[in-house]
């Protein structure tokens, strides 16, 4: 063992990449390797929903004291990933009484602020909520924005020394007289350079500890070592809006069901959820009554949205985890709290610790007891400095700013922009360039795209997330092929290629669950767009080599340059 | 009392166009109404007849040998070669589209760096076809994201063009703002307004080929986005060749796409010639009859004002146009409730990949011969009503390229058929 202990954190999510920032902020060296991009697993497929903990005031009010703790926490050190939007839990006719009394009194007694507002007043909040509820509590949800959490983690870790590896599988762990000792791993060069320090092939990873964050996919790791995690994946779908319905996060106060809640997000609104087990993580049947379900029952809150537009459905899984000796058959009876699995303690296996269980809200404090944890195997006195240093992006920042001067942005744009960058913003968008928009509907400007690309390289998901280009209305029909030429010429072509296509790829998944009215409609353009147009679908790169001489090469209309015959402007429609 | 005419139109995209234009010349009394700006403007401006088959073979160098071997529910199928001919020797007729020399069908460079076989294009692209060795430089501004021209240029490459093919990005003279729209570019040509370049005034066409000049090195034709003008594109086109010395073409865009509303100005600037009368703005929201129509309503200002015909065609467009629409339940035509086919589970209307065969593709109504909509037990929907264009079924032109020559075939079918019933 070196003088600076070296740990191995497996998973590129919000508790992994929290872990990986704290120990690299106590001064651990540290390696942190996700299969897919950041956020790939759970953490990429939630509702954005940042818990002031009523959810769980009833239920779990251990859980609950914990989100308004953490709520609190993240509303300072990543400002620029929350909208404070508030919430409310409403009652309609249907709801029990007794329920939403003793909804309140359990926000009181987790300390959760919470009061009781009359049907007008929430409407008054909220039009759009059905004309027939008869109350609501408010509480101090938010939405945050996981991608960006995540990326500013990470981003945050790799200030304090950590290596930060996207698209690397475990493969096997290192076991060696008993002891895990490191990882293997297989990094998947895809298009051209992501994050990689090292391209394609395998790469042993020595460790004096590893620590398993992979949530849903635990289980996995532990088999590598023969040691038992039973982790119950349950799915849930979430569905898109193209509108932001409501701007406060609606809750249906009863007991636990499927589809109670909705969180506007960006331009967006997210319909949740459902809670199904699932036997295998990475495939599970993504069905079309969970949508309509999502679609049918939060209409009971929010009428319009039985005729509202979704833009796309996408399903998370969920990491749950119980002791053993629990056996609940429902996953919605499995607690939400986290686990820190000691695999010294539990299997006589040292040198690995798994965490599983726990909600997105708790990221922070998950990250911050397993680094305790691993810092006392060590012997490391090291204070945790994470609920104290704003992530990069949220240093001293004001979004009241004039963006016309400042970046010669339009002011939407400019905001849009300047929400996502927090304290970025500066030096992001001053170019000496113009910096025209690329993605219209979420008013995403070159410069931004650019600076993802710094980051992530050639993986246009990658600078997806990081921007939200093409994650608006139209999905990408308009600007997955700006996005692609952006990465030209610093990648060659054929790499921008594969990237754009995989892209295209991405945005059609979740898009099918939306195929009706004028989604439908959208996609029909969308692939008028990319096949007509582009034929994208026939694109002869790539293809079989084209006969160009045995097609027609034109009139010779002798109109070059200095021709006498130049045609005078036939007006209106001289052409 | 209703508005009279003895053929009406619903729909101004190209398939109405055409029908009405049809019509019109035969003598008879038209009338076309359109609702929205049509899909025109979305369109690149080609004109396909058909690229590839169903099958996904292509490019096909002869779209009408391959049409005789497609399916008998494609539309070309219902009206046969002969009248896609007929019907293109119309549309060459009206506007100054090339092509019509030959029934080879032509590449294209579009914006997405890919080659596109279609049939007509306009003047504007001819100097661009991927079929000209002569070499080619593209030029790209560099606020208009929409067209990278070195990315497109080596995706040409990659496509194996038979010429050299370079990018160059340029600043558009003047002071536009960076998120400025194509018009913008257009308006600033057609006006030839001045703009400063280095504190000297010029004209901006002359403006344009000086900042374009230095970067030629021996191609003989310049590409530029389809910016060149809205009212006067031959002229600026033939002022930027004098100046530069070289051939001008445009490559085809995304929307909002200019050399797609100059065909649609064209067109109706053809049909008002024909002495047809358009009405534009309001929807047609329903009709009034039995198996026969006898009128229409259009929505003016909150009332229903009725429009009556002997022949109706329903030329409203498809998903896209929204002369079909869907919800969580079904697929269905809005104004005259035409049986759309389709599968009863909305998860049998895609497939899983981008490119894959997508039944919403071929989501219309299905006619007879004479282009009359059948209901779903194959009769006759209403005996005075025909369709045509992206409101038909059967067919996937994205995928196939064969939109245009489709909605002008299926027009021109529609509209002489109407024709005959009059008589």
């Amino acid at each position: 063992m070196g003088s600076t202990p070296h740990i191995a954190v497996i998973g590129g999510g919000s508790t992994g990449v929290g872990i990986a920032r704290d120990l690299a902020m106590r001064g651990l060296d540290v390696t942190l390797v996700e299969q897919g991009n950041l956020t790939h697993g759970t953490t990429g497929r939630m509702h954005g929903l940042l818990h002031s903990g009523g959810r769980y005031a009833v239920s779990d009010q251990a859980s609950a004291t914990e989100c308004i703790e953490e709520n609190r926490v993240l509303r300072d050190i990543a400002s620029h990933c929350v909208e404070m939007t508030g919430g409310m839990f409403v009652k309609r006719p249907e709801d029990s009484e007794e329920y939403f009394q003793e909804k309140l009194s359990g926000c009181e007694e987790c300390g959760i602020p919470a009061k009781v507002v009359s049907r007008e007043e929430a409407r008054s909040m909220e039009p759009h909520l059905a004309k027939d509820i008869e109350k609501a509590i408010v509480v101090p949800d938010g939405a945050i924005d996981p991608f960006r959490l995540v990326v500013a983690n990470a981003g945050s870790a790799q200030e304090h020394g950590a290596r930060i590896e996207t698209h690397s599988k475990v493969t096997d762990l290192l076991v060696e007289g008993g002891e895990v000792v490191g990882l293997e791993v297989e990094h998947t060069s895809g298009p051209g350079t992501r994050v990689h320090g090292k391209e394609g092939g395998k790469e042993e990873i020595r460790a004096d500890y590893v620590v398993n964050a992979t949530g849903a996919w635990a289980g996995r790791i532990g088999d590598m070592a023969g040691v038992d995690i039973a982790v119950r994946p349950s799915k849930g779908v979430m569905t898109i809006m193209n509108v932001r319905q409501v701007d406060t996060v609606i809750n249906r106060c009863r007991p636990k069901g499927d589809a109670d809640i909705v969180v506007p997000h960006e331009t967006t609104a997210i319909l949740g959820t459902t809670d199904e087990e699932v036997e295998d993580p990475e495939d599970y049947p993504e069905e079309q009554w969970e949508v309509d379900l999502m679609i049918e029952t939060l209409s009971e809150l929010v009428p319009m949205l039985e005729e509202a537009r979704t833009i796309r459905s996408f399903w998370g899984v969920r990491p749950l985890y119980e002791p053993p000796d629990v056996g609940s058959t429902d996953p919605t009876d499995i607690t939400r709290d986290f686990f820190l699995l000691d695999h010294d303690e539990r299997d006589d296996l040292p040198g690995m610790t798994s965490i599983v269980g726990g909600k997105f809200t708790t990221y922070r404090m998950m990250g911050e007891q397993i680094s305790d944890h691993v810092c006392g195997k060590f012997g490391i006195d090291a204070d945790c400095r994470t609920a104290e240093e704003p992530l990069p992006g949220s240093e001293d920042f004001s979004v009241l700013r004039d963006y016309m001067d400042e970046f010669g942005l339009r002011s939407p744009i400019g905001r849009r922009s300047v929400e996502r960058l927090g304290s970025r913003a500066d030096e992001v968008l001053k170019t000496d360039s113009p910096n025209p928009t690329v993605c219209e509907c979420e008013g995403v400007t070159r410069a931004e795209i650019q600076d993802a690309i710094g980051q992530s390289g050639s993986d246009l998901n990658a600078v997806r997330i990081r921007t939200r280009a093409s994650m608006g209305n139209c999905q990408g029909g308009i600007c997955c092929h700006r996005m692609a030429s952006e990465l030209h010429p610093e990648y060659e072509e054929g790499v921008v290629r594969r990237a754009w296509d995989e892209l295209l790829q991405e945005r059609w998944k979740g898009q099918r669950h939306a195929l009706w009215g004028q989604q439908l409609s959208q996609a029909m353009l969308n692939y008028a767009l990319h096949a007509t147009t582009q034929n994208r679908d026939h694109d002869p790169a790539g293809g079989d080599p084209v006969d160009f001489a045995a097609f027609d090469t034109g009139v010779d209309h002798g109109d070059a340059a200095g021709a006498a015959n130049v045609a005078a402007d036939g007006g209106r429609n001289g052409d | 009392m209703a508005i009279e005419s003895e053929v009406l139109v619903v729909g101004g995209g190209l398939a109405g166009l055409t029908s009405a234009l049809a019509t019109a010349r035969e003598g008879a009394d038209v009338r076309l109404l359109s609702y929205k700006q049509s899909t025109l403007r979305q369109a690149s401006g080609l004109v396909d007849l058909l690229g590839y088959t169903p099958d996904g073979e292509g490019p096909l160098t002869d779209p009408y040998a391959a049409m005789t071997d497609l399916p008998d529910s494609h539309p070309y199928s219902t009206v046969g070669v002969e009248t896609v001919r007929e019907a293109m020797a119309l549309f060459d007729d009206v506007t100054d589209y090339e092509g019509g020399h030959t029934d080879t069908n032509a590449l294209l460079p579009t914006h997405g760096g890919t080659v596109k076989p279609t049939a007509r294009y306009p003047r504007s692209a001819a100097a661009g076809l991927a079929s000209d060795d002569r070499d080619a430089l593209l030029v790209g501004i560099e606020s208009m994201t929409d067209f990278d021209a070195p990315h497109v240029a080596s995706h040409l490459e990659a496509a194996g063009v038979p010429f050299d093919v370079r990018g160059e990005t340029i600043q558009f003279p003047g002071d536009l703002r960076a998120d400025a729209k194509v018009t913008r570019y257009a308006k600033l040509l057609d006006t030839d307004s001045e703009v400063a370049v280095r504190g000297r005034k010029r004209p901006a066409r002359e403006a344009l080929a000086q900042r374009v000049n230095p970067l030629i090195e021996d191609e003989e034709r310049v590409g530029f986005p389809a910016v060149l003008g809205d009212d006067h594109p031959a002229a600026i086109r033939a002022a930027l060749s004098e100046q530069m010395g070289v051939d001008v073409f445009e490559v085809p865009m995304g929307p909002p796409s200019l050399p797609g509303l100059r065909l649609e100005d064209r067109l109706f600037a053809a049909l008002d010639e024909a002495g047809a009368s358009i009405e534009t703005g309001n929807p047609v929201v329903s009709y009034e009859g039995d198996e026969h129509v006898e009128r229409v309503f259009v929505e003016k200002n909150g009332a229903e004002i009725p429009y009556a015909a002997e022949q109706f065609v329903l030329a409203t467009g498809g998903l896209v146009g929204k002369g079909i629409e869907s919800d969580r339940e079904g697929v269905s035509e809005p104004i005259f409730d035409c049986h759309v086919p389709h599968p009863a589970d909305r998860y049998d209307w895609f497939d899983t990949e981008v490119f894959g065969d997508h039944p919403f593709a071929g989501f219309g109504v299905e006619t007879d011969g004479r282009m009359q909509p059948l209901s779903a037990d194959g009769d006759v929907e209403f005996e005075n009503v025909r369709a045509a264009g992206s409101v038909l079924g059967g067919y996937d032109f994205a995928a196939e390229k064969s939109g245009g020559g489709v909605s002008i075939a299926t027009g021109y079918a529609a509209g002489t058929n109407a024709v005959e019933e009059l008589r």
